[in-house]
């Protein structure tokens, strides 16, 4: 069913478990052509397959709208719940909660978490839910034909001619306010450093949430629009060069000291960042608040790693939870033996 | 006073009032706030420990102090403890609400009042007793802030004294009740022997209620039905527990949180066998039980009827996507503010047929605490069965009240979790396709992410997907679905629990109740034959969807009373939509719906009332 016979070709090239990347693929995308969702969804596919995570460990969990429809176009052997509008976070919550060892992403869109989903968006911030929350941000309402999201900035211009004038959530400001502890803010047209935050929040053990501009070539990607390709290729301000070191690979980056910051991750992995100018500490909340607000002011589009902590627990670990999957545990250690129930009978008497 | 039926007797002097013994409904009204709650458990327990058979119902209001709250006993011989409509015991505390109170009792009830009231004003039929409660509490009161707490024990006091409960009971029962608090047991005992004392002293007993001990509660518990239901959760092998703050429905998950805390820590790790979330509100608790149910977890969440409207929409993706979960309704009167601490059974078309599209929900409907827990534990099992939502209907009387009770019986058979395909089964079929009715009842075969075979995964929707799981918009895939669908529903007809039925000699009147409403009905039953010679068969009503067993009953009888604790008489309204249409002419509907308890006077009139018409 997943090998189909093929003529003798040369070795394939293969992960470091062995696999290859066309099993990270999923089935072909329905998107526009030329959709940022399709590149986030190929970016997805290399960050799974470069750090060989197993597919069968990966829930792929999604509420509704185009962004929603893409963990079909990813990982095509891993389980997948596109579940309704909104709603993405509590069925994750609730699958990490059933199994603890399962690598969980959540791919959702604008108006799925800042609008509709904003209630649940911000209660898994700041349960610091180990999963990795993606928000593919074209600041419209796709397939509902083009209606204006809760992230369009305030004088952006639909096809329409209607102009957006209420401020924008920025759900990067809100999480890293609510206790999320990888906050960060891509481009789908930027390669490298989607795959780098992308592989850094595959690693985290906390919530990991990435906001990626994503234009919408149908509904948001026309002159006066903030979120087309032309604009953010011209107002994309990078903190910093990121890049990401796995566990596994001994390789060491060279840079001048004092250029670099460099995070190690839970299980060893790298995230090093180069700065283009003034210094930026991620592990600093106000500096990032700061950022961001005046990037906002500027009309300016900052990118990359806004906020990291890797020490604050994670909500599982809160909760105290056994090791195992709560979902598979036997039925002697769930069931309470019957002096059990004779001791609260007794104290009922 | 007015004495009523007096005993012949040989005596031609003293013309004592007849008595009676064992049998009274004391209502006991208060003021939200005033610590009354320990009190009357402390006589509640009492009555019981003397082996009288007791029930109390607590008729409060959405509120932490000051509003009226009422609190009735209902001390039985014969067993009954559905509520009483008729008081013959009132102890009034509360001056807002007294003067009413006093004018609806029947003549020759009983009133126990704060002096303060001046009550006995007002009737000249009832017998009244004042007891000075502010004198009596400063003394075994020192610290003027405990009073108000201290102050409704000397009722207990008082009324033991004139009803004859016996003091050692009181003790004993304000001892479990302050278990670990020696000083509070002492301060409050000192009140009830000072309202005793008092009584002794000052009043002279004038009315015809007695308590005696019987032999009727041995080796019963007391206990109300959140706290059983949450025992039946934690025996079913619950893992994942999401819940949203709702009266009446708090009380189970806060119960269950206690008892998993001192049963389910794994002895060795130290860690929980368990995870209970409060969700920011009840979208997101069932949005998590149903991520855990699909991930393999037995997962549950509990609520109320604004609940359940809230997790209308994903309810309906659970049915689609076919994910077992597990949803305690604690049913209360309807919207925002009013009467949502009062009981209704108004959930049940609702449920029924919750969310969108083409949906329905087999429900359970616990009528006792011992069904409480054990339809818990029948829940979890039909969820992982038939992979749906399950809905167990219980109601802020049966929830929220202490009910008498044989010990729960430990799980016999194990833990069913139904058909969960291993990495193994997998590797030996070959393959695996998650929505194709292999077994003919409807039930597909499903896998748990995690599963370590390169075909176990499955991408799981709402809608649109074909037998294979594969995204589908074609209307023969749809159909076939949703037929399988229906067809698992026909399946959950057999294996739900039937309904449990006692029939007469001559089947011709039926009754057809559920849920609380139970203890009325064999209390109406009786009335019915003794007063009115109409001896109806009963069919209590355990789940749905409706056994065969229910449509036969219907077809045995020409006339079937539905009760309903509602307006819209909703399970009369669900019958309907099974039935044949000569069995629907037979129907009959009789409803409560003024947020208090049902009492079996209130069927035995509407059946009488309907009976006359043939």
């Amino acid at each position: 069913m997943f090998t189909t016979a093929t003529p003798p070709a040369p070795p394939k090239k293969v992960n470091r478990i062995g696999l290859e990347i066309g099993t990270y693929k999923g089935s072909k995308s329905t998107l526009c052509a030329g959709c940022g969702h399709n590149a986030i969804s190929e970016r997805i596919i290399e960050a799974f397959y470069e750090l060989g995570v197993e597919p069968h460990r990966v829930a792929k969990l999604s509420g509704i709208g185009c962004s929603s429809k893409s963990p079909a176009y990813f990982l095509g052997s891993s389980y997948g719940f596109n579940a309704v509008h909104g709603r993405m976070p509590s069925i994750a919550t609730g699958t990490m909660l059933a199994n603890r060892t399962l690598v969980a992403i959540g791919v959702s869109g604008d108006g799925d978490s800042a609008s509709i989903g904003i209630g649940q968006f911000v209660h898994l911030m700041r349960r610091n839910l180990p999963v990795i929350y993606i928000i593919e941000d074209n600041g419209v309402y796709g397939l509902t034909k083009g209606q204006f999201s809760a992230t369009a900035d305030i004088g952006s211009k639909l096809k329409t001619g209607v102009v957006n004038d209420l401020p924008p959530i920025d759900t990067c400001a809100l999480a890293i306010m609510l206790g999320a502890t990888y906050v960060a803010r891509s481009f789908s047209g930027d390669k490298r450093q989607l795959l780098a935050l992308l592989e850094g929040a595959v690693v985290h053990r906390g919530t990991a949430m990435l906001d990626v501009i994503s234009p919408c070539v149908t509904f948001n990607d026309h002159e006066g629009s903030t979120k087309s390709y032309s604009y953010v290729k011209d107002h994309d301000e990078p903190l910093a060069d990121i890049s990401f070191v796995p566990f596994f690979q001994d390789i060491t980056v060279d840079y001048e000291p004092g250029t670099a910051t460099e995070i190690t991750m839970h299980d060893g992995s790298r995230v090093i960042l180069k700065k283009f100018g003034a210094d930026y500490d991620p592990t600093n909340k106000v500096e990032a608040l700061r950022v961001l607000t005046e990037a906002h002011d500027k009309g300016e589009v900052v990118t990359g790693l806004f906020y990291v902590d890797t020490k604050r627990e994670n909500f599982l670990d809160q909760l105290n939870v056994v090791d195992e999957p709560l979902a598979t545990l036997p039925e002697s250690r769930v069931r309470p033996p019957k002096q059990v129930l004779d001791e609260v009978m007794e104290e009922l008497v | 006073m007015a004495t009523t039926h007096v005993a012949a007797q040989e005596t031609e002097t003293a013309v004592e009032p007849q008595r009676v013994v064992n049998d009274l409904s004391i209502q006991v009204a208060t003021v939200n706030g005033s610590g009354s709650q320990t009190a009357n458990t402390v006589l509640l327990r009492a009555i019981f420990q003397m082996g009288i058979p007791v029930s109390g119902k607590n008729l409060f209001p959405s509120n932490i102090a000051g509003l009226p709250t009422w609190f009735t006993i209902r001390a039985s011989k014969q067993g009954y403890i559905a509520r009483r409509k008729e008081i013959d015991f009132l102890v009034a505390m509360n001056p807002e609400t007294a003067d009413e109170d006093v004018r609806e009792l029947r003549p020759d009830s009983a009133v126990v009042y704060d002096e303060r009231l001046s009550l006995n004003r007002l009737r000249s039929d009832l017998t009244f007793y004042p007891v000075p409660f502010d004198q009596l509490v400063a003394p075994v009161c020192p610290d003027a802030k405990l009073r108000k707490l201290v102050r409704n024990m000397i009722y207990d006091g008082v009324l033991a004294r004139l009803l004859g409960i016996e003091m050692e009971e009181i003790q004993k029962a304000l001892q479990k009740q302050f278990r670990k608090k020696a000083k509070a047991a002492e301060l409050n005992w000192n009140a009830v022997r000072a309202g005793y004392e008092f009584a002794e002293k000052n009043l002279q007993k004038a009315d015809r209620f007695y308590l005696a001990r019987m032999d009727a509660t041995r080796g019963k518990i007391i206990i109300d039905g959140n706290s059983a239901a949450a025992l039946g959760a934690m025996f079913a092998g619950v893992t994942v527990v999401t819940w949203y703050p709702i009266t009446p429905s708090s009380s189970l998950c806060e119960t269950l949180i206690e008892y998993m805390k001192r049963y389910r820590i794994d002895p060795e790790t130290k860690k929980a066998t368990f995870a209970i979330v409060q969700a920011e509100d009840e979208l997101a608790a069932i949005g998590m039980v149903l991520g855990a149910g699909w991930a393999g977890a037995r997962s549950m969440t509990s609520t109320s009827g604004p609940g359940i409207s809230l997790m209308s929409e994903l309810v309906g993706l659970g049915y689609y996507a076919e994910i077992p979960a597990v949803i305690f309704d604690i049913q209360r009167v309807g919207p925002s503010t009013g009467l949502p601490t009062r009981t209704a059974q108004g959930d049940i078309l609702s449920t029924a047929y919750l969310s969108h599209g083409d949906t329905k929900h087999p429900m359970l409907f616990p009528c006792s605490v011992e069904e409480c827990y054990t339809m818990a534990i029948e829940a979890f099992d039909l969820a992982e069965e038939l992979q749906t939502p399950i809905f167990v209907m219980s109601d802020l009387d049966l929830g929220m009240n202490n009910w008498m009770a044989d010990p729960f019986p430990y799980p016999e058979k194990p833990m069913v979790r139904g058909k969960v395909l291993s990495k193994e089964d997998i590797e030996r079929l070959g393959h695996f396709e998650r929505y194709r009715d292999i077994d003919g009842d409807g039930v597909g075969y499903r896998t748990l992410p995690g599963t370590d075979h390169p075909a176990a995964g499955y991408f799981t929707r709402g809608s649109g997907h074909n037998e294979k799981a594969h995204y589908t918009e074609r209307p023969g895939d749809y159909v076939n679905n949703m037929d399988r669908l229906a067809h698992k529903f026909e399946v959950a007809r057999r294996r739900v629990p039937g309904p449990v039925i006692r029939e007469t000699a001559k089947p011709e009147v039926g009754i057809i109740a559920y849920g609380t409403s139970h203890w009325a009905i064999v209390e109406a039953l009786d009335q019915l034959q003794q007063e009115y010679d109409i001896d109806p068969s009963y069919c209590r009503l355990r789940a749905f969807p409706f056994s065969e067993d229910v449509k036969e009953f219907i077809r045995r009888h020409r006339r079937v009373y539905v009760v309903d604790q509602n307006r819209d008489a909703q399970m009369c309204q669900l019958l309907r939509l099974d039935l044949d249409a000569e069995d629907v002419k037979k129907l009959r509907s009789v409803r409560h719906y003024n947020g208090l308890p049902l009492d079996a006077r209130s069927v035995t009139d509407a059946v009488v009332t309907q009976e006359e018409v043939k």
